[in-house]
């Protein structure tokens, strides 16, 4: 074989890999997407139906109408959207001012918050759970979606912080320096120079936040019991029924559940990496 | 009062000048030394109330009987201090070792699989060329992006025993090769979720499939971090593919590779949502693995919260024991730390 033919071949090879990997990455998404829109009969069968003909959307208009556990899923996308946003807006001003702290002054205990900041975000969540539930409980905050927020707040802090922090520390000290010159006070400095820099940081970092408290399954199923204030993680399992589950209403829903994800993914993807794995990927 | 902070504001302003020239020394009211304190109070209570605090309180309930009783919200009894008694239970019980082993088995093989799967597809996206390149980290952000609540119901419903996909694809082989690898070759109704082995495998697939995207894209992330200029030269000095990759891409993704190591680990040994909604919640005690039975024990009736807490005291400690590594990788590596 010519090496220009072995090269070619060396390079569909590549490629066919590429695909394969596509494929099995995609395909779960794909049959997700395509059962929520199947009739039951092209569900319940054992033959391979690989598009829904014609796709119907009685699984999608049920699931907003009927809902599941007596409430239209509009009631738990409401939900959920609350307290990930509730959750996100009070953490992103902690970990600004927090990340303001780390990456703008040398202090005594800098390094010690850093580390500290490493190890809580270490600690399982499911650890925390018995007595966070207590605490929850002894607060009065049981079976409400604050007490949702306040908990979404702590378990997102760490890393908000540790991840704002580089952010922050990208922003040139010479610009907040020339404003200060120029005569503005602290408060005006930041939040005329160094604020609408970090911006992009902190959507990156709210962002990402947003996903952990949208997709948070444990503490949802154990702080609240009301199912008017079920959240859409939890909502979720009561399409399984003890006999049968409803499949196309469960995809449905999922599906429903999947979008803003995987848009905010899209979004945000390259700067997540480099912030879960911080300084060990320089570049 | 206006006219005092008025007044005050502008004192600051005139004396400015003499401050600017300290570092965070940047304008009026505060002593330059207590900024950063400042700044850093709030984010250092909600972490000390919402994290620190409840992991002393998980140590305390641990040597601590505490039921129903305890955690009414009105009038709670006192809980009875217990010594070691949750954790010698723990010991004694059968659970211990089957959640044990669960919850290391899984997490050897699926931290295995995903760094190995994760890996080679971080290898394929830096020889591909951009387009196909974006074209799979697009589709595998796909799986990356879904909840895990979502992964856990399309995994079921895939693997669903008589309208999953599996069993069909399954059926298609050829009795002889079915009856020869797996010793039946009809699996139209076969039950996957039944058998504790049959579960984790298909729970070991679901998670290996969701986060493998994230350990591919960080290796290509520190792949394109190498200077082509070492490669350049390795080729000059007759390097062959295989020697340049042991003796530079490896070294040089080393610390990479420590951090997604231990990442990994600490993800796949605490797993929970997808355990949970594959096992159908607590009924299944064989299936357990340490989250698992520590929210079993603590939640089911009668409420055992400190044995729970106990579960989860040992499942900390082996956690914090990997993240003590973790940590250390950081430290070396991030010169700003320190």
């Amino acid at each position: 074989m010519s090496p220009l033919a072995r090269r070619r071949l060396g390079r569909a090879a590549l490629n066919a890999a590429g695909v394969v990997v596509f494929l099995f990455a995609v395909f779960p998404v794909y049959w997700m997407v395509t059962t929520a829109f199947k009739p039951n009969d092209q569900i319940f069968t054992t033959s391979f139906i690989p598009f829904p003909s014609p796709p119907s959307m009685d699984h999608v208009s049920r699931v907003f109408t009927k809902g599941v556990a007596g409430h239209s899923i509009w009631q738990y996308l409401f939900n959920s959207t609350l307290v990930a946003l509730s959750a996100v807006v009070l953490g992103a001003v902690f970990a600004l001012l927090a990340a303001t702290a780390v990456a703008r002054f040398r202090f005594r205990f800098r390094t010690s918050f850093l580390i500290l900041l490493l190890i809580v975000q270490m600690v399982p969540a499911e650890a925390l759970l018995i007595p966070l539930f207590t605490m929850v409980k002894r607060l009065g905050l049981y079976d409400q979606l604050l007490g949702l927020i306040i908990i979404n707040v702590g378990l997102t802090l760490p890393f908000s912080v540790w991840m704002l922090r580089t952010f922050v520390a990208a922003v040139p000290k010479e610009l907040e320096e020339a404003s200060w010159i120029d005569g503005a006070g602290r408060f005006t400095t930041f939040w005329r120079v160094l604020f609408p820099l970090v911006a992009p940081g902190l959507v990156a970092t709210s962002i990402f936040a947003f996903i952990t408290t949208w997709n948070e399954f444990v503490y949802a199923l154990t702080l609240i019991s009301d199912q008017g204030k079920y959240t859409m993680p939890v909502a979720l399992q009561f399409f399984v029924g003890q006999r049968s589950t409803d499949w196309g209403g469960i995809m449905a829903a999922s599906t429903l559940m999947t979008i803003p994800v995987l848009i905010f993914f899209l979004l945000v993807q390259r700067r997540m990496v480099s912030g879960l794995v911080a300084g060990a990927v320089k570049g | 009062m206006t006219q005092m902070s008025t007044l005050a504001r502008g004192g600051a302003d005139t004396s400015a000048p003499s401050r600017r020239s300290r570092k965070g020394a940047r304008g009026p009211g505060l002593s330059p030394k207590a900024v950063p304190y400042v700044l850093l109070l709030p984010g250092l209570l909600v972490i000390a109330v919402l994290l620190l605090y409840p992991l002393y309180q998980m140590v305390e309930m641990s040597f601590h009987k505490v039921g129903l009783r305890q955690i009414k919200a009105v009038n709670p009894a006192p809980a009875d201090f217990v010594g070691w008694d949750n954790y010698t239970q723990i010991l004694d019980s059968d659970l211990f070792w089957t959640s044990l082993r669960n919850t290391v088995v899984f997490a050897v093989v699926t931290v295995a699989l995903t760094l190995i799967l994760g890996t080679l597809v971080g290898l394929l996206l830096n020889k591909l060329g951009p387009k196909m390149s974006t074209f799979v980290v697009v589709g595998i952000m796909a799986a990356w992006a879904t909840p895990p609540t979502a992964q856990a119901i399309v995994w079921k419903w895939l693997f669903d025993s008589d309208s999953g996909i599996v069993n069909w694809t399954l059926n298609l082989l050829p009795d002889w090769l079915s009856n020869l690898v797996f010793g039946h070759a009809d699996w139209s109704g076969h039950p996957w979720f039944n058998d504790t082995l049959t579960l984790y495998f298909v729970l070991i697939v679901a998670v290996v499939w969701a986060s493998f995207p994230f350990i591919a894209v960080s290796v290509l992330a520190g792949l394109k971090s190498i200077p082509s200029e070492l490669y350049e030269a390795a080729k000059m000095d007759g390097s062959g593919a295989v020697r340049t990759f042991r003796r530079i891409t490896l070294p040089l993704l080393k610390p990479v590779f420590s951090v997604l190591v231990v990442l990994s680990i600490i993800w796949d040994f605490k797993v929970f949502t997808q355990l949970y909604l594959l096992a159908g919640g607590t009924v299944n005690r064989d299936a357990f693995n340490l989250s698992l039975w520590s929210y079993a024990e603590a939640f089911s009736s009668p409420p055992k919260m400190g044995l729970g807490a106990a579960i989860a005291v040992v499942l900390t400690v082996i956690l914090l024991l990997i993240t003590f590594v973790y940590v250390r990788q950081i430290v070396k590596t991030e010169d700003d730390i320190r």
